[in-house]
């Protein structure tokens, strides 16, 4: 009861769906962070009605008494007793949620690469037909009901992976590898954030997240493993100029590291860490003028014919 | 009896400082020297403040275009960095040395020109932090600069050096003054101020010294190091050179998490003093406060870690620093329970002192408890590095210091000034302040369990954070708007306020024994205490000692434990030494961003300095 | 709310007999030094305890391709250090004695012990056996060795300072315990360097 409660509120204050929230969780390790959340609200909340309660009764007696009053010194154990017992409960609960969320569920788990970089995601799955890794960027998609294993890694700077309403945050460290599960329980679309500051643009490091049947989840990454259909287009032509020395597109000549993989760059849901949804104007109005949408981005402007600018639109569109 | 008045003006001539601007520059008065601190502090909190309200106006609505990110960013690492060691931790030094030896009934800090010292090298801290925002190399990384991102590959120029090296200003300024407070407080207390005898404020500022003594170093050691890295090719937080980006994190916290108590326990002291005086009876459960504040500054050096508990460490030690972590709300909440079963059991007097320590109550036990939330390894993932723990440290910090600083400011204006503030007044500033705040920071709180990150410059329409992002705004223009209040009224009433009297509230310690503004003397005898409100002696005269020297400058030293009186010790005069030996502390500092060789060269005005400094003034040997 | 004239006094003691000065801990500049050689001394641990965390952080102590420590001119130091204690603690013998003239020239004999000190730990640097940007090992070795030449630097001027003071004046009660708390720091960084030896010559060989 009071779990819906104190949720609703939150929510319904909010006025949203709650798409980036720990109030709402979708997946085993967000929902342990929940109960324990409440539980926390429930202690806490009756310690501060304490507290209050014992200051205005404090007040209140001193202005109707007229003479000063002893102090039972037996006041003192008994305060001591119950924040006691409140912190004895709440360090058990802590223990039982971070055994909740760290138990090892993971064998044979999938294994996801997730990489940070100033200011997006590298994503790398193994492709289940070939063992070779796959790469996309900033948009994670995950299996209902199954433990994907993220391994969190780091290019450049600190930063910090967290889509709340699947999991807690863990901090992606360079020279450093941690491993956080993940088993979602509801399928729809979720938003993470990086969570450390990392930089100029770490407002726009965002992360769309997909929770999805089984079968939905084979398919999208049979999918990711193809590579882009050679196609020989004036759009095709353009990109191989100036955006092939950052970008790759699996099957074409491009094979740049700096930037993120682009092989089925219009099946994604945003464009720039989050920074646009993904529309053909969105697209031509990103390669035009970057550093206006997200000053401080390693993407340059590129300046291209109205031509050049169609053709390349209509090339990245098909990378589907 | 009373003092005759050839003593007074003996004492007067003997104490005073040389006039004009010559003395403003020499002088080592404590209270001098502290009214200098507070009102730096003071004029920083408010361009801090200015800080905030900006960053509000560009979160009021999604995607504002007030700010790009370069300036919010600098915004934030201004603003936090100068709350938190330019305005917290000195105002509350401040307020040591101002109140010390006025408690203990002392002449002066037990190492005068060293207060001196402290104040201009803090001065100097606070000039290369704003100047050089005024010249556009303003940190920008924040409060705490984690390397790589502050390191020389991520970090060029000079904006992450100015951080570190402003670090170091005021760090040194910080171990100064806490050497001179301890030292104050332990030796020389009046006699008959056993420990056992001794005020909770004077403890408060004792352990809150010990603490930055044992931690500070921490800090000084970091930033050298990140200076090190940036300046001459060292590899300590670079991972592909055999360095490791979380030896930062550990030695930064490992000071970062005492100083949130190096702010807090002086906090407690001054609740401490005001609950006794406005309740009209003794402190209940002084030894329980007491042990309190012994253990939460024990306890704060076992916390660190839980400031990383998001970086993957091993889960079982972060279990420990869990257990650690909540265990500090025991001594808490004892001690905000002798507060309130002394104003149970007194006649409480609501006066705008007593009105701060309600407000402190109301909002720093919210501070507290979301505290215990976040001290929990497992949720803390949920809850760190979102506006959640924004919220979670301006309770503590505003809540649980500032608005107990605000008390104190009123409570001992009169000491300092002669002159009341304005009771109706000072409860105007007090709503709009403490409504303002909750009303700017609650919602701060339901901003982190939706998911909105801390340091974000702006936000995309539709999560929801708009409305929360509103009143935030709202309530932080209503607490700023308390604060000229504030101000305003202690201004006005510098001039226009009435005549105090020594001891307008009847206050319990010594500090209120002398005239009011208290004289450069401070106390004509040296008291003889006998009790822990040597003040309610029942109106009857104060028991003092005469033989200290009046026709030079000298203090009495006592020993650690009982106050025995042991001998007497020379004061020091003013002198422009320290003025002149920062100055020299300054410039090393400052050039050893550019070049390491600054060290060595620097090395050599400051050794003049401080051989002038120390040179003793007594005859030529006879060479005879 | 009152305004009555401050508290009258009743002089009960007279405080005019005691000393002007004292000795040890019992005076009040004794405590300050406490005060900075805590500061220096948590500076210490906590540059070793960076030094023992990157050795756990690391596979091999010191990393492949560093060469060891030298052990020949760190040792010569520490045994010169270690043995200007006997000295040292003489001129604190005679400064608690007030006997001028001794501490005199106890104090200008410092002075020359530092300088061999400091000619000493130069020649330990130059066989350190790695520089400071080579690596993480390398940057915290110097680190530990630095931090503690600052103090020989720094309690060789303050020799140096007092012996030119001492040779010119007349010398008072407060300037023998000037001297003494000179002794003190003395030792203290005669002890710091003896757990920095240890890490810095013998963690790398022994663990």
């Amino acid at each position: 009861m009071m779990r819906i409660i104190v949720t609703g509120a939150l929510l319904s204050l909010a006025g949203c769906q709650g798409i980036q929230s720990p109030l709402a969780p979708g997946g085993d390790q967000a929902a342990a962070l929940h109960s324990l959340f409440l539980l926390m609200m429930g202690v806490c909340g009756v310690i501060y009605m304490l507290v209050l309660g014992g200051l205005g009764w404090s007040l209140w007696r001193a202005r109707s008494a007229s003479d000063a009053a002893v102090v039972p010194e037996r006041g003192l154990w008994a305060v001591a007793i119950v924040i006691v017992v409140g912190l004895t409960v709440l360090i058990i609960g802590s223990f039982v949620a971070d055994r909740a969320v760290f138990a090892s569920r993971a064998h044979g788990a999938m294994i996801v690469r997730v990489t940070g970089h100033q200011w997006w995601w590298r994503i790398e799955y193994r492709d289940p037909a070939t063992g070779r890794w796959i790469e996309t960027a900033n948009e994670l998609h995950l299996p209902r009901d199954r433990t994907t294993r993220l391994a969190l890694g780091s290019a450049d700077v600190i930063h910090s992976f967290w889509v709340p309403n699947v999991a807690g945050k863990l901090d992606m460290i360079p020279g450093r590898r941690n491993i956080l599960d993940l088993t979602p329980r509801r399928i729809g679309w979720f938003r993470g954030q990086c969570a450390e500051f990392c930089g100029t643009q770490h407002a726009h490091m965002a992360l769309d997240v997909k929770v999805e049947s089984a079968a939905a989840f084979d398919a999208w990454l049979a999918t990711q493993a193809r590579p882009a259909a050679a196609v020989a287009s004036r759009g095709a032509a353009v990109f191989a100029g100036p955006c092939a020395a950052c970008h790759t597109i699996r099957g074409t000549g491009a094979s740049g590291r700096a930037g993120p993989d682009l092989t089925h760059l219009a099946a994604r849901r945003s464009i720039a860490a989050g920074t646009l949804t993904m529309t053909r104007g969105n697209l031509q109005g990103w390669i035009a003028q970057p550093q206006a949408l997200k000053p401080g981005t390693a993407m340059p402007s590129v300046p291209l014919s109205g031509p050049d600018a169609d053709a390349l639109a209509t090339y990245l569109e098909r990378l589907r | 009896m009373r003092p005759e008045q050839t003593r007074l003006d003996r004492l007067s001539l003997t104490w005073r400082d040389p006039p004009g601007l010559w003395g403003f520059l020499t002088t080592v008065d404590h209270k001098r020297i502290a009214a200098r601190y507070i009102v730096t502090a003071l004029l920083l909190m408010f361009l801090a403040g200015m800080l905030a309200l900006d960053m509000r106006w560009q979160l009021s609505t999604p995607e504002n275009v007030r700010m790009g990110p370069q300036l919010y960013n600098e915004s934030f690492s201004l603003h936090g960095s100068t709350m938190l060691f330019l305005v917290s931790v000195p105002v509350m030094e401040a307020m040591a040395f101002w109140l010390v030896p006025l408690m203990l009934g002392q002449r002066n800090m037990a190492f005068p020109r060293l207060g001196a010292f402290s104040y201009w090298l803090y001065l100097g801290g606070v000039l290369t932090l704003w100047i050089s925002h005024a010249l556009d190399i303003t940190p920008d990384l924040g409060w705490f600069e984690y390397p790589p991102l502050s390191g020389p590959a991520y970090a060029p120029g000079h904006r992450a050096d100015i951080w570190a090296q402003m670090i170091t200003f005021t760090e040194v300024a910080a171990l100064a003054a806490s050497v001179n407070v301890a030292a104050t407080i332990l030796k020389m207390r009046p006699p008959g101020m056993t420990l056992a005898r001794m005020p909770v404020f004077l403890w408060a500022m004792l352990v809150a010294s010990i603490m930055t003594i044992l931690s500070m170093p921490a800090i000084m050691l970091v930033t050298s190091m990140l200076i090190a890295d940036r300046l001459v090719s060292t590899h300590f937080f670079s991972p592909a050179g055999g360095g490791d980006v979380l030896l930062f994190q550990h030695l930064f916290w490992f000071f970062g998490h005492p100083e949130v108590y190096i702010i807090f326990v002086p906090a407690t002291g001054f609740v401490s003093a005001i609950v006794e005086t406005f309740s009209r009876r003794p402190l209940f459960g002084h030894s329980v406060i007491v042990l309190a504040i012994l253990s939460i500054g024990a306890l704060a050096f076992g916390l660190w870690v839980h400031h990383m508990f998001a970086v993957g460490l091993p889960r079982l030690g972060n279990n420990f620093y869990t257990a650690a972590s909540m265990a500090i709300a025991l001594p808490a909440g004892l001690q905000i329970f002798c507060w309130i079963a002394t104003i149970w059991s007194g006649r409480p007097w609501l006066a705008t002192p007593m009105l701060w320590v309600i407000g402190f109550v109301t909002t720093f036990v919210i501070g507290g408890l979301s505290g215990v939330m976040t001290a929990s390894a497992a949720l803390d993932l949920q809850l760190t590095d979102s506006y959640f723990i924004v919220a979670h440290f301006h309770y503590v910090l505003v809540g649980g210091a500032m608005f107990p600083l605000f008390g104190a400011f009123c409570y001992w204006y009169p000491k300092a000034t002669g002159r009341m503030m304005s009771e109706r007044w000072g409860r105007i500033a007090f709503a709009l302040i403490v409504g303002g705040f909750n009303l700017g920071f609650f919602p701060m709180h339901l901003l982190g369990l939706l998911g909105m990150p801390r340091r974000v410059y702006t936000y995309p329409a539709g999560m929801g954070w708009e409305r929360l992002n509103q009143v935030a705004t709202l309530g932080s223009v209503i607490a700023v708007a308390g604060g000229l209040v504030f101000v305003a009224n202690a201004l006005v009433c510098y001039w226009r306020g009435a005549p105090s009297g020594p001891d307008p509230w009847g206050g319990s310690t010594l500090e209120w024994a002398g005239e009011a503004p208290a004289p450069s003397w401070n106390l004509a005898y040296t008291p003889m205490v006998d009790s822990l409100t040597p003040m309610w002696n029942g109106a009857a005269p104060l028991r003092v000692a005469d033989g200290v020297a009046i026709e030079r400058r000298e203090v009495l030293i006592t020993s650690v434990t009982d106050a025995d009186p042991l001998y007497r010790q020379k004061s020091a005069s003013p002198s422009i030494w320290p003025l002149l030996s920062a100055l020299a502390v300054s410039v090393m500092f400052i050039a050893s961003i550019f070049t390491p060789w600054a060290i060595v060269v620097g090395a050599v005005p400051i050794g003049a300095a401080l051989t002038g400094w120390f040179w003793p003034q007594r005859p030529r040997r006879n060479r005879g | 709310m009152t305004t009555s004239p401050p508290r009258p006094f009743e002089v009960v003691a007279d405080l005019s007999s005691l000393p002007s000065g004292a000795i040890g801990a019992r005076h009040l500049v004794w405590w300050g030094n406490i005060g900075f050689m805590v500061i220096e001394g948590t500076g210490f641990a906590l540059a070793a305890a960076a030094y023992l965390y990157l050795m756990t952080q690391s596979a091999v102590w010191p990393p492949a391709g560093d060469a060891l420590p030298g052990l020949l001119w760190s040792g010569i130091f520490t045994a010169a250090l270690v043995l200007s204690t006997v000295p040292n603690l003489w001129v604190l013998c005679c400064a608690r004695a007030k006997k001028a003239a001794a501490v005199r020239w106890g104090m200008a004999g410092l002075v020359l012990i530092g300088l061999v000190l400091m000619a000493l730990r130069g020649a330990e640097f130059a066989h350190l056996g790695v520089r400071w940007d080579r690596d993480g090992y390398g940057s915290v070795l110097w680190l530990l060795l630095v931090l503690h030449t600052t103090h020989i630097v720094t309690e060789w001027a303050e020799c140096a300072v007092q012996a030119v003071w001492l040779f010119t004046h007349e010398i008072g009660d407060d300037q023998f315990s000037d001297v003494e708390d000179n002794a003190n720091y003395w030792s203290f960084v005669v002890l710091t360097w003896l757990p920095l030896y240890a890490l810095i010559y013998w963690a790398p060989r022994a663990l």
